[in-house]
Formats: C-alpha cells, sequence, structure tokens
C-alpha cells in the first residue's frame, strides 16, 4: 500500500469535499429568506442592513444557515454579510447548534443618567426573576434619560423602570412601541405647514435667498459639530450634481434626546425643513437614517412620510428611510454614509470631507434631526428672530437635554450661553431634593466634566474649548455628592470601549486598556495622560479623540477620588 | 502631467504631484516614517488605520496619518515633531501589549517588530488581553491572532488585491477580529489558499504552517538564499521570489512581475514539494527482457523492479539510441514520432523539434497544445495570421467589457482572473458564458449559461444582433477587415430569437450583451478550452474572432483577443517548433522557402510532407506505421482521448523512450525511462499567455543522477549522428534568436537582466508590445479575415442510455494530469481524490448521496468515481477533472477531432452515471 501513495500520494489516505469548498446554503433556509426578503433588496448592496433587520424580525435572530441562503441569494460573499451583520448590536448571529434567543428581549440601559438611577441593581433583579422566554442585555443610551432608568421590553420602553412596571408590560404583551402623540399631517397643514415648501417647490421662493437666511441667523449644526447651516448649504450646492442628502437620527450620544423629542411632538415641521433644505441644494434623495433604538419614531414616521409622498410634497426629492441597528458610531456622519450603504459603520478619512464625497461617492449634504427641524421657523419669522435670542454674548437657541440630579429633567429650549447655573434654577427647577451639586456634562459622553465651581460658563459652541470641554448635542448630565467620579469616568469609558468601531489603534486598543487601568483602585496617571495624548491626536474620528475628555477631566478636577 | 505642488516637510521645502502621499514623498526623500497597516506593493489601498504614521500639520487640531493624507501647497509637515513621535510609540506600545513576545512570536523578523525596535518600543506598559487559540485548521496556513494588529492588510489582500473575498473584519471595538467566511476555521471556509494574506500580513499572524511549530512560534526554517524565477504550472507566468535552505525549496512567495504584480495562486506558492517527491526518478531506467508491455499494466514502486532495472547513463542512452536508429533504418522517418512538452522550456521545445526536424527527418513532432488551443490557433492563423494573443490579460484592467467565454480563470488561470475581478470593482462590465456556474459568476453582468455545445448558436445570434442593429463598426470593417458582406448575409438564419430554443439563452439577453459588447468603448474577449476542445472549436474561435473584427474591438489598448493558454510554455513550445507542420515562428513546412531557410540553418534536408498530430500519431502506431516514439515531458496515457486505445499503442510500440521526473503513466509503457529535471532545478526561458518570455533560474540541484533536458535530447542527437555541442541553455536559445524573428530585441543576458520582455520587442531598450494588430494584420493583404461559422452538433449527443453531458477539465489545485500537483503535499491534502462533480438535482432523482461511488460510463469505458455534489454544475451535466489517475476522466472522452485543429472533443461526451449498488447487481 505504502508504494502506491507513493505513485500517487492522495490514493485512499483522504477524503475529498463532497461539497464545494466553505459552507453551503440549504434549501430550507433558501426558501424561507426568498420568502421573506423582497428580490430587488437582495441586489441592492446599501440594502444588506435592511435584509437583516428582516431576518431578525422575523426569526429573532441571524442564524448562520439564513445568512449562508443570503448570500447565495445576494451574490454577496459570506464575509461580507457577516462582517457587516456582526458590527451592529442588534442582531444576534447564531451558530449551528445554538439556542435562538428568548422570544421577548429586555434592554437595559445602563448609560450614565440610567446607572445613577440604579439600572445595575435593576439589571440583576430582572436577570434573577427571568421566565424562560425572556432575557435581559445591557444596552447603550435609549435616548430617555430623563425618565431613567429606561428599559425596553421587545419595543417597549419602560420609563422609570421598576421590576412590577416591566412584569406589567409582560403580562399585557405590550411589546409594540408606544406612539406618542403628534402633530399628523393635517393638523400641521392645517396650521400652515408646508406653505413654505409648496412655495419652493413653484419656484416661489430663491435657493440663494433662504441659504442667505439661514447663514443670518448664525444657526449652526445642533448635532454636535456646530458647522453653520447656511454656509453648508452654499458648499453642498456649488458642487457637481447629482447630490444627495442624509438625515442624522442617529441620536446616540448617552444624555441627548432632543431629536426624538422633535420627532415626537411635531414631526411635519423636521419632514419640511428638510425637503427645504434638500430642495436648496438640490438633492435627488434624502437619506433618513433612524437609530434603532427609536422604534416609536421608525413606525409612525414611515407613515407620515407616505402622507407626504401622496400628496406629492416630496417631487423633486425621493425620500429613503433607513434603520439603524445599534451602533453609536453611526452617528459619526461618514460612519452613518458607510451604515446607509449597507456597510460597517467605520468612520471616513478626511479630507476630502461628504459635502464633496459623501453618499455613495456623491456631494451630500448632511443634517441633524434637530438642525432641519428649525429651517421653517428661522425662514418664516426670518433670520433676526433667531439670532435676537441668546445670553451672555451668545445668539441663539439651544435645546438642552438636561438629566441626573435635577427636579425636572427634560427637553429645555434656552437662549445660548446660558449658564448651568441658570439652567438648573430657571429650568429645571433646581438640584433634586437631597442632593448637593457637584459637577455636570456639558456635552454628554464625550464633551467632558466640569466641577460645579466652574457653572458659570456659557454654554455654547465655542465657549468650552478652553475649559477642555465642548457642548455637542447639548446634554448635560448633572451629577450630586451621592455619585463617585471613577464610577462615571469608568461608565463613560465603558461606553466608549463598547462602541469604538475598531478601525484605528488608539481607539481599538486605547479605549480597552484605558478601561482596564481604570478599573484599579488607583489610576497611573501618567500613564493614562499619555494615551490620552495619543487617542486625541491620533484617533481616525470624534469617538477616540475625545474618549479621554472625562478621565482627563477627573483626573483634573477630582484627582483625590482616582489616587490612594 | 499636471502642475507640482510646493510643500515642507520638517521645515525643508519638497515638490510632489497631486497624487502623492506625505509618506510617499518623504520615502522618496529619504525619510522613512513607520508604517504598518500601509503596503507599498502594487495593489494595496493606504487605509490608515494603524495609526503607525502619524505626523503633525500646522494648523490641524490632530496629527494625520502621512499613509494616506497628501500634501496640499504651502503644507508644512512635520515628521520628528515630539508631539508626533511620541504618538507613534504609542501605537506600538499598545500593540506589543497584545503581541506573543518576541522571542515567542510567529515571525520575530516581521515588519512590526523591526519598526517595533527602530522606534525602542520593546516592552509595554499596558496589561494585556485575552489569548486568542491557534487555528491550525488549514494545512497550508496557520492562523495566529494573538499577533494581529487588525491592520486590515490580509482583508485588502483577499478582497481588493486578490478579489477572493473570504477575508473579512468581523465585530468591532477591542473584539474586532479578522475572520473568515462565517467566522469559520480557514480550513473549513471557501478559502483558496492564494496565500496573498500570509504574504501580506507584518506580524506573522498568517505564515505558511512550514515556518512555525504547533506554537505557533517562527522555527528555524530560515531561509540561506532567495533566487527570482518563474512559477512551472499554468500559462500566467508568474514571478516567483524563492526561498531555500540547504538545496530545498521552503517558501515562495510572488514577486512584482508583469503578469502577477506579487500574486501568486496555491499551485505557485504551496505546490512546489513535488520535487522531493519519494517518487522521483533519480536512475536510468530500462525494460526487463521478461518484461512483455501489455497495455493495462500498472506499475508502482512495488512492482518496479519487475518491469525495469537501473543502469547508467551511458548505457540507457545507447539503448533509447539504438532502438531509435534501429526503427530509422527500417522503416525511414515515418517509423518515428516524438512528443515534447509545453512544460519544458523555450530551448528545450526547439532542441527537440530540430531532433525531430534533424535527427528522425521527418515533421512527427507534436505536443499537448494540441489538446489545448490547437483549434483557436487554427482559426487565428486562418483569419489573423497568427495565433498569439493580440492583447495581455492585464488589459482587463482597463477594459469597459470583458467576455469570457469557455474559460474557468478562477481554477485555471487564478491569477490572471484577479485582474478580471478587479476590473469589475472598478465597473468593468464582465459577461461569462459557460454552462457551468464559476468563480467569476459573482462578479458578472451576465452570466450566459447556455447549453452545453451551443456555442456557435449563441455566438452568431450576438453576431445576428450586432448586423441587424447597425452596432459594428464601419469604418474599421471597411478598412480592416474582409469578409464582412458574407458574413452579414450568412447570419441572417441566426436570430435571437432562433437561436434561443437552441440555446437556450433569452433572445433579449442575447441582443442585450451583444450591445454592451459592440457599443463598448473598449471590450476584450477571453476564451479557454471550453470553446476549443469540440468538434467545432476551430468555429467557436471564428465567431470570437468575427465579433472582435466586426465591432473593431482588436488592436487597441484594453481591447483584443485573448486564448488563455493552459501550461506555463504553450505559447513558448508552439513558437518554437512543436507543431508538425510548423518550424519555429510558425513558418509552414510545406513552402519551399521556409524549407530552403531551415535546410541552410540547420545543414539538413527538410522533409517537405506535413506531419502527424497527437491523436493522428497514436493512430499511426495501431496502423503500423509508426514503431517508436521519443516522449519528452508529455504524459499522452492520461492527458489523451479514449484511454484505453492511447495506452494500447503505446503498448504496441516496438521502442518508446520517456523522458520525465516520475514514472508516469506513459512510462510505464516505456523501454528507456530517462531521469530529468524539474523546473526548479533547471535554467531556461518560458513565454507566457501574454507573449512575454521570462527567464527561470534553478534553485535546487537535480535530484540522484536526474540531468537537465537539454542535456538528455543533445546527448540522444549526438548518439544519432548529429554533432550538437551546446554547453548551456543560452547556447541553444542564441541559436533560436538566429532564426526566430519573433526573438528579435531579446537576447538571454538582457532577460537575466529584466527577467522579462515581452515580443514583438521593438528595440534593445523596450520591455516590449503588450498590443499587437495596432495597424494592420500580418496577412497578405493586411486584412483580419471574418469567417462565418455553421452549426455543427457535439459529435455525440445524450440518448436513452447515455442522458447525461460528461465534460472534463481541472480542479484550481491539480494541474494538467496531476503528476506533478498530486505529489505536492498541500495540493494533494487539498484535493485529495477523483470526484465527479453533479448537480443537486440530478443526485435527488437518481438517489445519490454526495461522497458516495458511483459508475460512469460512456461508450468508450467507465470509471468508478466518488461523487460531488457542486452548486455549479447544471441539470443534466456530470464534470470529471482528468487529473486522477484512478478514475481518469479520458477513459471516458470522445476522440472525436475537430476536423481544423485536430482537437479532441473533451467537453461534450454522452455519458451515464450509475449507482454502484445498481451495479452490483447488475453484475449478478
Amino acid at each position: 500500500m505504502d508504494n502506491i501513495k507513493k505513485i500517487h500520494p492522495g490514493s485512499g489516505r483522504r477524503k475529498a469535499l463532497t461539497y464545494n469548498k466553505g459552507r453551503q446554503p440549504d434549501d430550507k433556509s433558501i426558501k424561507e429568506v426568498r420568502d421573506l426578503i423582497p428580490s430587488h433588496y437582495l441586489h441592492q448592496r446599501d440594502l444588506l442592513i435592511e435584509c437583516f433587520h428582516l431576518i431578525q424580525d422575523r426569526y429573532k435572530c441571524l442564524s448562520h444557515s439564513h445568512l449562508t441562503a443570503l448570500s447565495e441569494l445576494s451574490n454577496l460573499p459570506l464575509t461580507e454579510i457577516y462582517e457587516t451583520a456582526s458590527f451592529y448590536s442588534h442582531f444576534d448571529i447564531i451558530q449551528e447548534g445554538e439556542e435562538p434567543p428568548a422570544k421577548i428581549t429586555i434592554r437595559v440601559c445602563d448609560s450614565i443618567t440610567c446607572e445613577m438611577n440604579g439600572c445595575k441593581s435593576l439589571e440583576k433583579n430582572l436577570k434573577n426573576n427571568l421566565s424562560k422566554d425572556v432575557r435581559v442585555v445591557r444596552a447603550p443610551c435609549m435616548g430617555r434619560c430623563y425618565s431613567a432608568p429606561v428599559v425596553e421590553v421587545g419595543k417597549r420602553h419602560v420609563p422609570n423602570a421598576n421590576l412590577d412596571k416591566i412584569n406589567k408590560v409582560l403580562e399585557n404583551k405590550d411589546l409594540k412601541p408606544l406612539i406618542p402623540n403628534y402633530i399628523g399631517f393635517d393638523e400641521y397643514r392645517e396650521k400652515g405647514g408646508y406653505v413654505l415648501l409648496e412655495k419652493c417647490l413653484s419656484n416661489f421662493q430663491d435657493p440663494m435667498k433662504l441659504i442667505e437666511e439661514m447663514e443670518n441667523s448664525g444657526i449652526r449644526g445642533l448635532g454636535g459639530a456646530g458647522f453653520p447651516t447656511g454656509k453648508k448649504w452654499r458648499f453642498v450646492r456649488a458642487e457637481k450634481s447629482p447630490r444627495l442628502m442624509a438625515i442624522n437620527g442617529d441620536e446616540g450620544e448617552p444624555g441627548t434626546f432632543k431629536d426624538h423629542y422633535y420627532l415626537s411632538k411635531d414631526p411635519h415641521r423636521f419632514l419640511e425643513g428638510m425637503l427645504i433644505a434638500a430642495w436648496v441644494v438640490e438633492a435627488s434623495d434624502v437619506y433618513i437614517y433612524m437609530r434603532d433604538e427609536y422604534p416609536d419614531v421608525i413606525k409612525f414616521l414611515k407613515n407620515e412620510i407616505k402622507k407626504i409622498e401622496s400628496a406629492n410634497l416630496n417631487i423633486k426629492t425621493r425620500i429613503h428611510f433607513r434603520r439603524g441597528a445599534g451602533a453609536y458610531i453611526c452617528g459619526e456622519e461618514s460612519s452613518m454614509l458607510e451604515s446607509i450603504e449597507g456597510k460597517r459603520g467605520l468612520p471616513r478619512h478626511k479630507p476630502p470631507f461628504p459635502s464633496q464625497v459623501g453618499l455613495f461617492g456623491r456631494p451630500t449634504l448632511i443634517h441633524n434631526v434637530e438642525t432641519v427641524f428649525w429651517v421653517r421657523e428661522i425662514l418664516e419669522k426670518g433670520a433676526t428672530w433667531f439670532s435676537s435670542h441668546g445670553l451672555n454674548e451668545r445668539k441663539g437657541l439651544r435645546t438642552f437635554s438636561v438629566s441626573g440630579r435635577v427636579k425636572n429633567p427634560g427637553v429645555k429650549l434656552a437662549p445660548a450661553g446660558i449658564t448651568i447655573k441658570q439652567l438648573i434654577t430657571d429650568y429645571c427647577g433646581g438640584i433634586e431634593e437631597g442632593h448637593k451639586f457637584k459637577a455636570y456634562l456639558p456635552g454628554g459622553a464625550s464633551g467632558g466634566i466640569l466641577p460645579a465651581s466652574e457653572d458659570s460658563i456659557p454654554l455654547d459652541f465655542d465657549t468650552l474649548q478652553e475649559h477642555g470641554c465642548f457642548i455637542g448635542s447639548a446634554a448635560i448630565v448633572v451629577l450630586s455628592d451621592k455619585d463617585n467620579m471613577k464610577d462615571i469616568a469608568k461608565n463613560l469609558m465603558f461606553f466608549f470601549h463598547d462602541e469604538s468601531c475598531g478601525q484605528c489603534t488608539p481607539c481599538r486598543n486605547g479605549t480597552e486598556k484605558a478601561l482596564k487601568l481604570m478599573n484599579n483602585d488607583s489610576w497611573d496617571i501618567e500613564l493614562l495622560k499619555e494615551l490620552s495624548s495619543a487617542m486625541m491626536d491620533a484617533s481616525i474620528c470624534g469617538l477616540g479623540q475625545a474618549a479621554p475628555n472625562p478621565l482627563l477631566s477627573v483626573i483634573k478636577h477630582f484627582p483625590s477620588e482616582v489616587t490612594n | 502631467m499636471s502642475s507640482l505642488i510646493s510643500f515642507k516637510i520638517d521645515g525643508k521645502e519638497y515638490k510632489a504631484s497631486k497624487e502623492e502621499t506625505i509618506w510617499q514623498v518623504a520615502k522618496k526623500n529619504g525619510i522613512n516614517i513607520p508604517h504598518l497597516c500601509y503596503s507599498e506593493e502594487p495593489g494595496y489601498r493606504s487605509d490608515g488605520n494603524c495609526r503607525a504614521c502619524m505626523v503633525e500639520i500646522k494648523g490641524e487640531r490632530t496629527l494625520a496619518a502621512s499613509c494616506i493624507r497628501k500634501p496640499t501647497e504651502g503644507m508644512e509637515i512635520t515628521v520628528n515633531s515630539k508631539r508626533a513621535e511620541k504618538s507613534r510609540s504609542m501605537v506600538f506600545e499598545l500593540l506589543v501589549a497584545d503581541q506573543p513576545k518576541k522571542n515567542k512570536s510567529p515571525d520575530p523578523e516581521s515588519k512590526f517588530w523591526k519598526w517595533s525596535d527602530q522606534l525602542g518600543v520593546k516592552e509595554s506598559r499596558f496589561p494585556s488581553k485575552d489569548k486568542i487559540p491557534l487555528d491550525r485548521s488549514h494545512n497550508a496556513m496557520s492562523v495566529n491572532l494573538d499577533a494581529c494588529i487588525n491592520c486590515g492588510l490580509c482583508v485588502r489582500a483577499c478582497r481588493e488585491v486578490q478579489v477572493n473575498d473570504v477575508i473579512g473584519m468581523a465585530f468591532r471595538g477591542s473584539s474586532a477580529k479578522v475572520i473568515f467566511d462565517l467566522d469559520d476555521p480557514m480550513g473549513k471556509s471557501t478559502c483558496v489558499a492564494c496565500g496573498e494574506c500570509v504574504q501580506a500580513c507584518p506580524t506573522g499572524a498568517l505564515l505558511e504552517t512550514t515556518l512555525v511549530d504547533e506554537t505557533g512560534k517562527r522555527n528555524e526554517l530560515v531561509a540561506d538564499k532567495k533566487i527570482e524565477s518563474v512559477c512551472p504550472y499554468c500559462g500566467v507566468g508568474c514571478q516567483t521570489e524563492v526561498s531555500v535552505k540547504d538545496n530545498k525549496i521552503i517558501q515562495i512567495d510572488g514577486k512584482n512581475g508583469p503578469a502577477n504584480e506579487n500574486r501568486l495562486c496555491v499551485k505557485g506558492r504551496f505546490g512546489f514539494d513535488y520535487i522531493n517527491h519519494d517518487g522521483r526518478l533519480t536512475k536510468p531506467l530500462i525494460r526487463k527482457k521478461d518484461a512483455p508491455k501489455k497495455w493495462d499494466t500498472r506499475i508502482d514502486d512495488k512492482n518496479i523492479y519487475d518491469y525495469f532495472e537501473e543502469t547508467t547513463w551511458e548505457n540507457a542512452l545507447d539503448i533509447a539510441a539504438n532502438g531509435l536508429n534501429k526503427v530509422l533504418n527500417e522503416e525511414g522517418p515515418k517509423g518515428l514520432a516524438g512528443f515534447g512538452s509545453a512544460k519544458c522550456s523555450n530551448e528545450e521545445a526547439y532542441l527537440f523539434q530540430k531532433l525531430i526536424r534533424v535527427g528522425f527527418g521527418s515533421n512527427n513532432v507534436d505536443h499537448c497544445t494540441r489538446l489545448c488551443h490547437a483549434s483557436s490557433v487554427a482559426a487565428l492563423f486562418e483569419g489573423l495570421k497568427s495565433g498569439a494573443v493580440s492583447a495581455p490579460f492585464n488589459a482587463a484592467t482597463v477594459a469597459d467589457c470583458i467576455i469570457v467565454i469557455g474559460a474557468r480563470p478562477t481554477e485555471n488561470h487564478p491569477v490572471a482572473a484577479t485582474y478580471l475581478k478587479r476590473a469589475t470593482k472598478r465597473g468593468s462590465k464582465l459577461i461569462v458564458m459557460d454552462p457551468r456556474k464559476q468563480g467569476l459568476t459573482r462578479y458578472a453582468e451576465h452570466h450566459l449559461q447556455f447549453k452545453p455545445g451551443t456555442d456557435v448558436a449563441m455566438l452568431n445570434a450576438l453576431l445576428h444582433t450586432i448586423v441587424e442593429e447597425k452596432l459594428y463598426d464601419e469604418q474599421y470593417v471597411q478598412g480592416q477587415t474582409e469578409g464582412f458582406e458574407q458574413l452579414k448575409e450568412h447570419i441572417k438564419d441566426f436570430s435571437p430569437e432562433k437561436m434561443e430554443p437552441i440555446c437556450g439563452i433569452k433572445s433579449e439577453t442575447l441582443k442585450e450583451v451583444a450591445r454592451i459588447y459592440a457599443k463598448s468603448e473598449k471590450s476584450i474577449i477571453f476564451w479557454g478550452m471550453g470553446v476549443s476542445q469540440h468538434v467545432h472549436g476551430t468555429d467557436n474561435a471564428r465567431c470570437l474572432i468575427a465579433l472582435a473584427l466586426s465591432t473593431g474591438q482588436v488592436g487597441r489598448e484594453g481591447t483584443g483577443l485573448h486564448p488563455l493558454r493552459g501550461q506555463n510554455n504553450v505559447q513558448g513550445a508552439s513558437d518554437a517548433g512543436l507543431i508538425p507542420w510548423m518550424y519555429p515562428d510558425y513558418l509552414v513546412v510545406d513552402n519551399e522557402k521556409n524549407q530552403n531557410i531551415h535546410e541552410k540553418f540547420w545543414s539538413k534536408e527538410m522533409d517537405p510532407k506535413r506531419g502527424l498530430t497527437v491523436v493522428e500519431i497514436i493512430n499511426a502506431i495501431h496502423s503500423d506505421q509508426i514503431k517508436s516514439m521519443y516522449i519528452m515531458g508529455e504524459n499522452p496515457a492520461m492527458s489523451d482521448p479514449d484511454q484505453e486505445h492511447v495506452r494500447k499503442a503505446l503498448a504496441k510500440l516496438e521502442h518508446l523512450v520517456v523522458q520525465d521526473i516520475f514514472l508516469t503513466e506513459t512510462a510505464w509503457h516505456a523501454d528507456v525511462i530517462l531521469p530529468s529535471s524539474a523546473h526548479a532545478e533547471k535554467t531556461g526561458t518560458y513565454t507566457n499567455t501574454n507573449r512575454t518570455v521570462q527567464i527561470g533560474r534553478q534553485v535546487v540541484p537535480p535530484p540522484g543522477e536526474a540531468r537537465q533536458d537539454w542535456w538528455i535530447t543533445q546527448a540522444i542527437a549526438q548518439r544519432m549522428g548529429l554533432d550538437w555541442s551546446y554547453l548551456h541553455p543560452k547556447d541553444v536559445f542564441n541559436e533560436m534568436c538566429q532564426i526566430m524573428e519573433s526573438l528579435k530585441n531579446i537576447t538571454w543576458d538582457r532577460l537575466e537582466n529584466e527577467n522579462a520582455i515581452t515580443y514583438p520587442c521593438e528595440s534593445p531598450d523596450s520591455s516590449g508590445s503588450e498590443y499587437i494588430f495596432r495597424e494592420s494584420f500580418p496577412t497578405e493583404n493586411g486584412r483580419g479575415k471574418i469567417v462565418p461559422a455553421r452549426l455543427i452538433p457535439p459529435a455525440e449527443l445524450p440518448d436513452d442510455d447515455y442522458p447525461l453531458i460528461l465534460t472534463t477539465g481541472r480542479l484550481l489545485e491539480h494541474w494538467h494530469t496531476g503528476s506533478m500537483t498530486r505529489r505536492a503535499t498541500v495540493l494533494d491534502h487539498i484535493e485529495p481524490e477523483a470526484i465527479v462533480s453533479m448537480n443537486r438535482w440530478d443526485m435527488k432523482r437518481m438517489e445519490i448521496n454526495p461522497g458516495e461511488e458511483v459508475q460512469v460510463k460512456t461508450k468508450r469505458g467507465s470509471i468508478v468515481i466518488k461523487v460531488r455534489s457542486d452548486k455549479e454544475i447544471p441539470e443534466g451535466m456530470v464534470f470529471i477533472p482528468f487529473c486522477f489517475a484512478e478514475a481518469a476522466a479520458n477513459v471516458l472522452t470522445n476522440p472525436q477531432l475537430d476536423p481544423y485543429g485536430k482537437i479532441p472533443e473533451f467537453k461534450f461526451s454522452a455519458a451515464s452515471v450509475l449507482k454502484t449498488n445498481n451495479l452490483e447487481q447488475q453484475v449478478i
């Protein structure tokens, strides 16, 4: 026998594959995927994430066999499918032999305000009282910090959650999102809505005039970066057509809930602003990217869009609606573009900027929800109406999402430049009973931390840099003497570590190493500072650049809490 | 060129083009910035993710990655600032934290450790992550993600450079991880083992398994020399860098040759150890007197000495030559024939045909091109007077429309396929025509899965559309072609509507494809054996030529006709005259002028008659005309159709001399077996499918007493009265240059220095012409001739007894008859057994399970073989690779010939498949 092997070494020694290399799709999964997913989805690469949603919604998971079938039907490589699906935390990938997750998922928000309000013990209690068809998982900010702690049962959010409330939801099987009482299409129109848009569409408006008006109002991008809105319109309009527009509805910065608030109140004001902006820059298509944490908005906004489509209000602009899938990084504008294209949400290198090379390589106007929400009012009331507001030499209005240790948390529309002192006293009814004001986050998880002693800084763009902070999306979290600054910093670093896309070394490894170092009793201040510098200097995007802000603030203002 | 940009690096003024990155400009000026995720090699895009190359730009808040950032006018860049230096070091310190210690690293010599040492980062102050288990599931490559730095070079290697689409980066944050398919073990994935990732990896996280121990640590195998050469396998002609230790090859990397730009495939990278196989012939053998020849003898190491005995070279060569001389004296030149090989070098091919023509005195010399592209060459000669490709396969890079018909380049020309796949990513429209699905299907705009054997119907429908919709290039047709009017008339009967039921492709699709091909600015056609190996092979090729000529899609950049050559030197062997009716450079033998040239040059009278072809020679043995043969490096007992017929012929020969590196199935029937050298054991030139002549260098000595092929041929020639005295292959090459116009301006010294030169080469300092037919065709009137084709059905159609269509071909891992690749460990490991590929619905109907053994039968014979359920096979078809001796496809194939190219119909036989338990019942 041995000698025969010499002649033809393989004969009989090893076995040939009985199928082609790699995984093979099975007939059942092929049928299930084919029945579930419209065929044009399969051949449009940018709809891959939508395909995942369809499968996840129906089967509560993405099984390897369904993914293999999807690869076969869509002609996309298995690896491309897997890397995309595994990037987003709302997809549960299940291997062969693994049990699919329980029918009902309870997500417990563990972001900053919810942690301050006891989400950890709630999560533990829930896990101890688990029934078989329920699973409990942690999740990042759900944009309802004014009612912390928050959990999501199925798609139903439970504010100020406790075991009783959650059990009641489970008993009643209220797993669908609660639709807010918003101003509907007809009501909005009756009160003068869409008149301005119609004027635009019938060319009774001069786009250049509108740009000028926006410029004069001084309004800046309210997602956090603060780029002047009118200028952005001017830039994009000057680029080569076809041009596109994208709406960033991925309000993921912990502590921020203003977009959700406006959408839940007056969605058509947002849609009209969006379509006016699209008309001004002559965008052929607009993509609304809505975070999956807002299932209520996703549900009703789709219906409302249908109404404006049947009213022919979008004749110049096709509207596409895209669902996020649980990834904070997709709030970074270029990651969002990647995600809209159906890929992993990795931030792009800049330059080129999205206004030049954006979605599908086209010049793209990107706006936060709130920014376009103000368009109609500014254009109707005039630039000076907006700029006439303001305190401490700042101009305009800001929507603050206030949460934490105040009596009346919530969305506060206040003059730009207001101080934390005024905001707490005049808008939030003061500090919560039994608490003493200790510190505050002026701009969500990324904006750093300021001590109570620095309570007279005007809150606006450009005013906080010198204090090592920034305002970002104006998410104010108020901390008190009951809050441990080390825990606060660790919570925030955990969030960045969890949400880092993993593309660049300083952020991927930096957040991981920083968190490990911060878990030590006494921090290695020098090493953390060195690491922070590299993260701020060398990370590709704002996530990694801003991730060290809270730890640096704590080292600066509360050193005794992190060293022995 | 556009204007240059001025800017400063570290205070010094520089100028650069808009396309250059800061890193590139710095490097050019002697400033070497650390880098990990960036590779300077061709095909690798900057990704800017590792942040090891950060620099400071005045006025910017953060640092910038120099590998991706391009300077702008007036920019002030600082490389050597403290801030940038600290940032770069910190990146290394973060990465070192999670690396295995350098002395336990899979590759302490890697780019990562080199830079780390240079920056002085040896240790890390950071805590490390959990260890990830080794993945040793693949036979060729070891995956050690502990050493992975997530730079994504392997992802780019797999997805963008080779476009095999297996590796991805999954999950996110610090969980981000390199994956194969659905995070499967590499060995269980769709990986085709091209090894590009291994070549790209900067840390050794991906490495050849042979270079690491079981713990994932680099072993003691370190090369003592590295030699530049060229791959021995297919016609792509990839350049290689071969690492050798103690006269043994330990590693092969791709080199930046014109055909491969560093890329290799599984065969070229991992299929090198066949030369060390136990079965190598190391001593001359002669047949024992008491061992008569029988056609069905099977010889292996166990019974070899029942048939053969070892002898000295002197004795073996004497017996070899005496036997040939005896037949020559008794029968005259017509009693002798020789098969050369497309695996041997140009010099060896030239010497071989010279021996036949000068020593044997006839033109009975042929080689396996007869089995490959003979019909393509026949059609090309008829129409264009040149059998070579008009454009290189790299032309796909700039083509707008690419047609691939009857070729499966992802398996048979994997590196050429990378150019096609990359072109589609750039936006070229790829049209694949193949009854089977294949590796290119995923990238194709259209895949026409036509009914086997209906090529002419399908292609004529395209021509009909081109004529009908006036998509032809009037000016080109008028100025450069002839025969278009006849085509117009002829094509009337072939409307897409009429052809639809014949070829099985919707008429609308046929029209659409015709429009894409004709209207694209640059269209190119690639084809392979699926076109040529039919009784209507020449007609198939005629249609392709007609498509190109009528639309003017030839002779320009990005356009042309490219028959993909199968073997490493099939182009060169044909050029060198291993063709029964052609001298070197395709000068026909039955032409007085050509005869005179060669009579004068070789000082010997030439046989004015054409010689016999491969299949004709076998038949001539049966009819007692040919009595003796000299076969160098060919294996007709495996490669030729109707194996029983071939083996009976070989056994019938009075005297057979076989020269090979292994005891091939052909050698079983020999009288004398002469042990020769493998590709890596000799120096010579090889001409690839792009007409590029490249040099292959000896990297190791031949084993035992094995000798170089040119030396053996010369020794036989000397014993047949020829006064040859070549001392080195370059002497042979120099002689070739004297008589072959195609080698003008190409010299041995140039090849030694430049490694590759394409012919025709217009001057001593040019690298040659990639495109030909730019101005005109080498025909008498300078015009390309359009020859219409009629519908000829396959020679054997399915019927009740043989209801299936059998087609044959290759597998990615096995090359030709498997004599080399089946003895290469990695390749044998991946495809170890004979298989027949079947459609799963056919299997269901016949109640056959995957892995079951079945009997496949045709009118010629039957074999027992294991079934693979293959999703690429359409219903009603079965496929068998012809590399497996234990279940040889060519027992089954039909030897019917194409009337022009004399090529057998390997791609179409009527066959039946029977379950073996049914078979037993029948036997009982």
